[in-house]
């Protein structure tokens, strides 16, 4: 069940992604929080200064010669090569601030509980200076904190994850709230404007997805499901917008998919009915040795389907962010071999971004669908009472 | 941070941030979203309903229009029918009517003239007797001295002309 189509690309893409962190040309670098335009710029003035001094072959195979120019250019910019794997890694995972262009950072509220002080530290996220300095005895990597002075602390900060979210949750409630005022005025008449694209998709959900996956008494899970659909749409939308307000993998992370999840898993719990206990508890209608097999695979079984929900979305969405982003690294790894391959390469990887970008298109949608459709699968699953003894 | 790691600040903040949208959007989305949406539902459904309702009605109406008609046009004929006897029968009747009037009048008129041709006749016999016996008179110049035997005479003399073919009558 967990490795579905989607997941067996995100294992494709992991491997790709493996692949371009372990080629020769992009030498794993350290530090530095310097962005894809940036690197744009200094490949392509690199290539250039090759080009002009005329110091270094062109055709650089050797990992030596790599080194050399790696040097060369480092001297010259003050930069390091192009790491792919960094910059995914910056682009997918969380961070205290939000890096929008250039130099130009978003500060977010750093807010940590001390343990060993025993108190909270609230502070801007612009004190680290893009992660290269530290704060009150904290450093930032890649939305990771680290005590250097070895204190026991729990990290509450707003992060760029966190912020893209209140910004998704606004856009929701602007949409929805504007679309419930256009209901509340026109009544029963046909719906206008917004309410006529949100409207399809509330029916197909009501109507396909949550009626048939719950059965009788759907309407009290109605809300829930309703708005973990839009909530996890929008949001995979948002992240699928390459500037500012959006591209936060935020449906992508395991803390947003994992709280969704277990939302999901307390409602089912709650709401299970006897048989559903029992079918877990004292499996009918399996022989007595076999019952002894089955519950340990039952208990797991209840415990695995919010960790499918929770990895399935998380992977999905995490994947497509880092096919994309590995499309366009690709530009600047073949430009530090050789501008005229990087710009051919510029082609092939603008179009395969293009592509991927519309099947992002589908799995943000689909994703959100899978999720609200397993999880109404789930509640009905354990509101389900049945006589029958076999056809376990 | 790997991927699958979290600081704790994320699923807090998640977890506040989903509770009030879910919160905020069943309160004044959801609710009367569905709830306009459902009376949407009814009131197709009614409306469809009473469609089929009203085109049974018609169809009921229909026949009963039929029905009707057909009754009208079974009374028109009759009325239609029943005047035309009753106009034929009176014209008849003023025919007879007339046509006896007319012999009546025909008769009587022919009776009158009769009656009055013969007193006319009577009158003009008086006139004429008294006139040839005034002719007699002056052609024999001698009058009867006795009325009374003049008289007998008279009466003996148009017994004869009574007498006499008809010639004297054109």
């Amino acid at each position: 069940m967990i490795v579905d189509k989607k997941s067996r690309l995100f294992l494709a893409a992991f491997i790709a992604f493996l692949g371009i962190m372990f080629t020769p040309n992009a030498v794993l670098g350290s530090g530095h929080d310097s962005k894809t335009e940036e690197k744009a710029a200094h490949a392509d003035q690199s290539a250039d200064n090759h080009h002009a001094n005329g110091a270094q072959d062109h055709d650089v195979s050797t990992a030596a010669n790599q080194a050399e120019g790696s040097e060369a250019h480092s001297a010259d910019h003050g930069s390091e090569k192009f790491d792919a794997g960094k910059v995914i890694m910056d682009h997918v995972t969380n961070s205290h601030g939000w890096h929008i262009a250039g130099d130009l950072e978003l500060p977010l509220p750093v807010i940590i509980y001390n343990k060993t002080q025993k108190k909270w530290q609230v502070f801007s996220s612009s004190k680290f200076e893009h992660g290269h300095a530290a704060y009150l005895g904290f450093t930032a990597h890649q939305g990771k904190l680290t005590s250097t002075t070895n204190e026991e602390f729990m990290d509450f900060s707003l992060t760029k994850n966190g912020f893209s979210m209140f910004i998704g949750a606004a856009l929701l409630l602007i949409v929805l709230l504007s679309v419930a005022r256009n209901y509340k005025k026109r009544g029963v008449k046909s719906p206008k404007g917004i309410a006529s694209f949100i409207e399809p998709l509330i029916l197909f959900l009501r109507d396909d997805v949550i009626k048939p996956g719950i059965g009788k008494g759907y309407e009290k899970f109605l809300p829930y499901l309703l708005t973990l659909f839009f909530f996890i749409f929008f949001n995979n939308l948002l992240g699928l917008i390459p500037i500012f307000p959006g591209g936060a993998n935020l449906t992508g992370s395991v803390a947003i998919t994992g709280i969704l999840a277990l939302i999901t898993f307390i409602i089912v719990t709650v709401n299970g009915s006897k048989d559903y206990w029992m079918h877990i508890i004292w499996p009918p209608g399996i022989p007595f040795g076999l019952k002894f097999l089955l519950i340990p695979i039952e208990i797991f079984g209840m415990f695995l389907k919010p960790v499918v929900l929770m990895i399935r979305l998380f992977a999905n969405i995490t994947a497509g962010h880092i096919i994309i982003l590995g499309f366009f690294s690709l530009i600047f790894i073949f430009s530090e071999i050789n501008e005229w391959i990087g710009s051919g390469v510029t082609v092939f990887s603008v179009a395969f971004s293009i592509f991927m970008s519309m099947l992002e298109l589908l799995v943000a949608f689909l994703q959100a669908y899978v999720f609200t459709l397993l999880s109404s699968l789930y509640i009905g699953g354990a509101r389900e009472t049945h006589e029958h003894e076999e056809s376990h | 941070m790997g991927l699958l790691e979290s600081n704790w600040g994320l699923p807090f903040w998640m977890l506040i941030t989903f509770g009030l949208v879910v919160f905020v959007l069943s309160k004044y989305a959801w609710k009367p979203i569905l709830k306009s949406l459902r009376e949407r539902e009814d009131v197709i459904d009614g409306a469809i309903l009473q469609a089929e309702e009203t085109k049974l009605e018609m169809e009921k109406l229909k026949s009963q229009n039929k029905d009707l008609l057909k009754e009208a046009r079974g009374e028109r004929d009759r009325i239609l029918k029943d005047a035309k006897s009753t106009g034929e029968k009176m014209i008849a009747e003023a025919k007879k009517n007339a046509s006896i009037e007319g012999q009546k009048v025909m008769e009587q008129a022919k009776a009158e003239i009769e009656q009055q041709t013969a007193q006319a006749m009577t009158e003009l016999k008086k006139e004429v007797s008294s006139l040839s016996i005034s002719m007699a008179e002056k052609i024999i110049g001698k009058k009867f001295e006795d009325p009374k035997e003049q008289s007998i005479y008279i009466e003996q003399r148009l017994k004869d002309l009574e007498t006499m073919p008809s010639a004297s009558k054109n």
